[in-house]
């Protein structure tokens, strides 16, 4: 795997960045990718929040909020 | 045979603006997703034509994820037309969907909707190159404003299936989706604007809490201001002046006491339109003079809330919390609603994915959030002249008391059932819409649609309720009733045997069971019990109107387990209530 590759979660906010893989069953797929979430996107975190609580990102330019969980299911890089 | 048109599309997209400019028929849009959970029909008719137009649910798949996707997909089969409404500000993302329905071998229209918008934004759409793509008919529109309307409706006639989009994969969707937005759109750069820096700090955990605080009790001061001002100063006068000669003057004519009894009071002398339980005196006063005036004012600032965007923020930040029990941020909807009215927020639990959610939500709903026609008694029946004597605190204090067990039992519940309830709690999932200023027309329209809902639903059953009370007292069922549970009520709850009538009449209406309370002569309940019988007339169980709902949404296995539930919970909490606040 890149060096350069990692989860989002661990993506500092307002960074860009492009999403490299989504792991995960065909059901978080699905879902992702409904929302315009797939590899080759860039992605932008607006905040985290807390506790291990949910990200709101920003794809296509739409925001959305999802999980933690689901989040370290998306692998991405840092665009320089 | 009447045509079906179905209208399809992604959540918050503004598909039911659309189906009421189409049908003139009236829906509530918010702007937020999930606001219809499921569907309404409506007609229209062009030439001669007949047609029946369907509004579905949002969905972003075909492959559905929650209860109100598989309405959306279920009403799809039925379609001889689909209008695919598409938020032109989100091309991309809502192009799924509409290729999806393009590989029907359905006729589909499709609507770019908030065009209006995507000029603000800086986004670049060709529409008339989109509709050479997809070989379908794509007509701009705004729905808010009507603006395209007439031309969607110039291309229902005429519209064939496409042959264009063949079946395939998802991966060949998103490719093909690649392909189209780069041949028919583009997005210009844009600084950040004043709405998106609003956005930001809103939903920013260190400065959107204390917004989100303080938004809930600035929304709370407004809506007692607007509903106390109304009735001080609008209601109060017209029932008093207005009104009460009128029914005095009619009292008169009766001829006899039995008549007398079921329509204007029990006891003689001056009407006091509260507790004299008549039907057309406490039957009219309670939902018009006490509680009308804060469903307006609820509905109102409920509908500003909902169409500026704030709520899918609040859930965001309120979703940890909402995780501890058992469900996720998007929980906090059905609560708001449930404020207003328990019944749409029964309804607004269908947008959460799973059963364990769904049922986590209702039962809660069910025990701990008090509806506005309950809350406003409450608040009423503190400030009520006979019972205000026997207070030793001011008024808030009780009231307080009430609010705060159950909204600590919110939590409570909430937590223990996480642990027990079977089944799997998936993680937020939710789409933040652009704040928008909402449009003082249409929030107005849809206070009003409320507003007529809840006269249509609390007149009749309130009147059916008052008399019922007034027949049991005529035939002496409220006294027998009365000694039959004064056993229970006393060794449990410390509480006289009248209260077993307060609640039982709860199911019929809340106010109405506060409305009986204060019928019983001052000095039948002290303050303290009051406060424990408020508290559990909330969470004892439904009324019949929500029972309903809450049976067709559960299905009857999982009612009559989240009706154990309620009243265990119920009765242990009146126990422990009775030992805090009475003693043994």
């Amino acid at each position: 795997m890149d060096e350069k590759t990692i989860s989002l979660p661990f993506l500092k906010e307002r960074t860009l960045a492009k999403i490299t893989a989504i792991d995960g069953g065909m059901n978080v797929q699905r879902r992702l990718h409904a929302l315009g979430i797939h590899t080759g996107k860039t992605v932008k975190i607006k905040t985290k929040q807390p506790f291990r609580g949910p990200l709101t990102i920003e794809v296509c330019g739409s925001q959305m909020t999802i999980g933690r969980g689901m989040a370290h299911k998306i692998q991405v890089e840092v665009i320089e | 045979m009447n045509k079906k048109i179905v209208l399809m599309g992604n959540p918050n997209v503004g598909k039911s603006v659309v189906f009421s400019r189409l049908t003139g028929a009236q829906v509530i849009s918010s702007n937020y997703p999930g606001t219809t959970v499921d569907f309404s029909k409506g007609m229209m008719k062009i030439g001669d034509q007949h047609y029946d137009i369907i509004d579905a649910p949002g969905t972003y798949s075909l492959e559905p994820s929650n209860k109100a996707e598989n309405v959306a997909s279920d009403i799809l089969k039925q379609a001889d037309i689909v209008i695919n409404v598409i938020d032109a500000t989100n091309l991309e993302r809502n192009l799924y969907l509409s290729l999806e329905l393009l590989e029907q071998d359905i006729p589909v229209i499709i609507v770019l909707n908030m065009w209006d918008e995507t000029k603000h934004l800086g986004i670049h759409i060709d529409n008339k190159k989109l509709q050479e793509t997809l070989k379908v008919p794509v007509i701009p529109l705004v729905a808010l404003t009507g603006e395209g309307i007439k031309d969607l409706v110039d291309h229902i006639q005429e519209v064939k299936p496409t042959k264009e989009i063949r079946p395939t994969s998802e991966e060949g969707r998103w490719i093909e989706i690649g392909h189209i937005i780069k041949k028919t759109s583009y997005l210009e750069h844009r600084h950040h604007t004043l709405r998106d820096r609003i956005s930001d700090i809103t939903i920013k955990p260190l400065t959107g809490l204390p917004i989100a605080i303080g938004i809930i009790f600035f929304a709370f001061w407004i809506v007692r201001t607007i509903g106390e001002t109304l009735i001080t100063y609008l209601f109060d006068p017209l029932f008093e002046n207005g009104y009460r000669p009128l029914v005095t003057a009619f009292a008169e004519t009766l001829p006899d006491d039995f008549l007398y009894h079921f329509l204007i009071s029990q006891t003689y002398g001056e009407i006091d339109f509260v507790e004299s339980l008549g039907m057309i005196t406490t039957g009219f006063y309670v939902p018009i003079a006490m509680v009308l005036p804060y469903i307006i004012a609820f509905y109102f600032i409920l509908s500003i809330l909902e169409d500026t965007g704030y709520l899918p923020r609040l859930a965001t930040l309120v979703d940890n919390i909402f995780h501890k029990l058992g469900m996720h941020g998007y929980g906090i909807v059905p609560v708001f609603l449930g404020l207003g009215c328990n019944v749409p927020g029964m309804l607004a639990t269908r947008a959460l994915e799973t059963r364990k959610q769904r049922f986590i939500a209702a039962t809660l709903l069910s025990i701990s959030v008090p509806c506005v026609a309950q809350t406003s008694l409450i608040f009423a029946m503190f400030s009520d002249e006979k019972i205000k004597g026997t207070l030793s605190f001011s008024p808030i204090i009780y009231i307080l008391m009430v609010f705060s067990t159950l909204l600590i039992l919110y939590f409570i519940v909430g937590y223990i059932l996480n642990r027990f309830v079977k089944g799997e709690s998936p993680e937020i999932f939710l789409e933040i819409p652009n704040y928008r200023k909402p449009h003082m027309k249409t929030t107005l329209k849809k206070t009003w649609m409320r507003i007529k809902w809840f006269l249509k639903d609390a007149i009749p059953w309130m009147f059916f309720g008052v008399f019922l009370i007034n027949l049991l007292y005529s035939f002496g069922v409220i006294g027998y009733l009365a000694n039959l549970f004064q056993p229970i009520m006393t060794t449990l709850f410390g509480l006289p045997g009248e209260t077993s009538i307060v609640l039982i009449s709860g199911f019929l209406r809340k106010d109405l069971a506060v409305g009986t309370l204060l019928s019983f002569p001052a000095g039948t309940f002290s303050a303290l019990q009051l406060v424990i019988i408020a508290t559990m007339l909330t969470m004892f169980f439904p009324c019949i109107a929500t029972f309903v709902v809450m049976i067709k949404e559960l299905g009857i296995p999982d009612m009559i387990r989240s009706a154990l539930i309620m009243i265990t919970t119920a009765t242990i909490v009146g126990i422990i209530l009775r030992i805090i606040l009475i003693g043994f």
